[in-house]
């Protein structure tokens, strides 16, 4: 007979314009299921009106990112015993740094908008697979091959909310887009050592790496960002090295 | 992004520590020293300031600062100027794409050589 334990599952909720209060669930856990799964036991057996994003449930969607015990987890991958000991009390809350649509669902809009300024695709061909691991790729990939296969990064947006400058500055494009910059590499698009390199770019990364420490996937947000400095202060030091060009006046 | 419109919260959420790991204290404590330095510079150059009143204001300026409470000020700022300086190198050091895998390993051997130059300039001026 599969283990049992006795856990308190608190979570976070809150509706459009109401005050967010917590909402206790006692409950028995085997401690080798996910936390997605007591989510949606209370949902299926205690309160219908509990609302979460979720799709896969083997960590590809990246629908499921919420803070278990104020950290950010993909809820699907999350073992209980990993976060809560029997007798114990787990905490789940939306995700930082997105509005709250309705209890744990947050709209992730603002980062699907920025992973295509940066040209990231969550879906990728073998070809551009084989690309993004030299980082610097020779020029854009053909529009025309079929995509088969997902990149590394989800979109699950867990980086987003665990950055504590994504926290306080809203113009920051955040990890998870700098890190489909570099996956996206900046010789496919020139436009792109612009947006990075920019006051709104991987110069206002502080280095605290959550980021690399929620991230599902290894994608390494922290490292990808560290990177794209280093090929900034490359193509600065060339650009001092380099003939300058001419510049046309107007007449 | 949806952040707090409040920005005091939103520089407090700087500081909050739950669940938070190695990269995130390193990021606090850069913050907070920088804080504590910029603080000093501005007494340093009040106290600058005294010179203009003449050597016995500053003489006697000097003897205030013998004052045991007062040298742990300084020794504060010794740990200000190590944590902060080392720290730096560490963040310059990732932004040129050293060491970056190995951050949290860095940032203990910048608490611990920190830990040593504070001990090593607490001895010399309480003790020496």
């Amino acid at each position: 007979m599969a283990e049992q334990w006795n856990i308190t599952l608190v979570i976070r909720r809150q509706k459009q314009g109401q005050q967010p209060y917590d909402q206790e669930f006692k409950m028995e856990a085997n401690p080798d299921e996910n936390v997605i799964d007591l989510v949606e036991r209370v949902w299926a057996f205690h309160d219908k009106t509990l609302n979460y994003a979720h799709a896969c449930h083997h960590s590809t969607c990246g629908a499921c990112g919420m803070r278990v015990n104020n950290v950010e987890k993909l809820t699907c991958i999350t073992p209980v015993r990993s976060v809560v000991s029997n007798g114990g009390t787990l905490r789940v809350d939306p995700m930082r740094n997105f509005p709250v649509i309705s209890d744990l669902a947050v709209d992730m809009g603002e980062l699907y908008r920025r992973m295509e300024l940066v040209g990231h695709h969550p879906v990728n061909s073998d070809r551009q697979e084989a690309i993004q691991k030299e980082f610097r790729p020779a020029g854009p990939a053909d529009p025309g091959e079929d995509f088969i296969r997902l990149s590394d990064c989800i979109e699950c947006g867990l980086c987003m909310s665990a950055c504590p400058i994504v926290g306080s500055t809203p113009d920051y494009l955040g990890p998870a887009p700098l890190a489909g910059a570099h996956q996206a590499g900046l010789a496919s698009n020139p436009k792109l050592l612009d947006i990075v390199g920019g006051t709104d770019g991987v110069w206002r990364c502080h280095s605290a790496y959550e980021c690399t420490a929620v991230c599902p996937s290894n994608v390494d947000p922290g490292w990808r960002i560290m990177e794209l400095r280093r090929m900034l202060i490359g193509e600065k030091l060339k650009s001092w090295f380099s003939p300058r060009k001419s510049v046309e006046v107007s007449k | 992004m949806n952040t707090n419109p409040n920005i005091f919260t939103r520089i407090l959420s700087w500081f909050d520590p739950r669940g938070k790991t190695l990269g995130t204290y390193g990021f606090m404590l850069n913050r907070i020293t920088a804080l504590g330095l910029t603080l000093y510079l501005f007494l340093h150059l009040i106290v600058l300031g005294t010179l203009a009143q003449g050597p016995d204001a500053y003489d006697n300026f000097l003897k205030l600062i013998e004052n045991p409470i007062l040298k742990f000020g300084e020794l504060l700022v010794v740990a200000a100027v190590f944590l902060h300086g080392l720290n730096g190198i560490r963040i310059g050091l990732n932004s040129f794409g050293i060491a970056v895998p190995r951050q949290r390993e860095f940032f203990i051997g910048v608490v611990v050589l920190s830990l040593i130059a504070i001990a090593f300039f607490g001895w010399r001026m309480y003790f020496a």
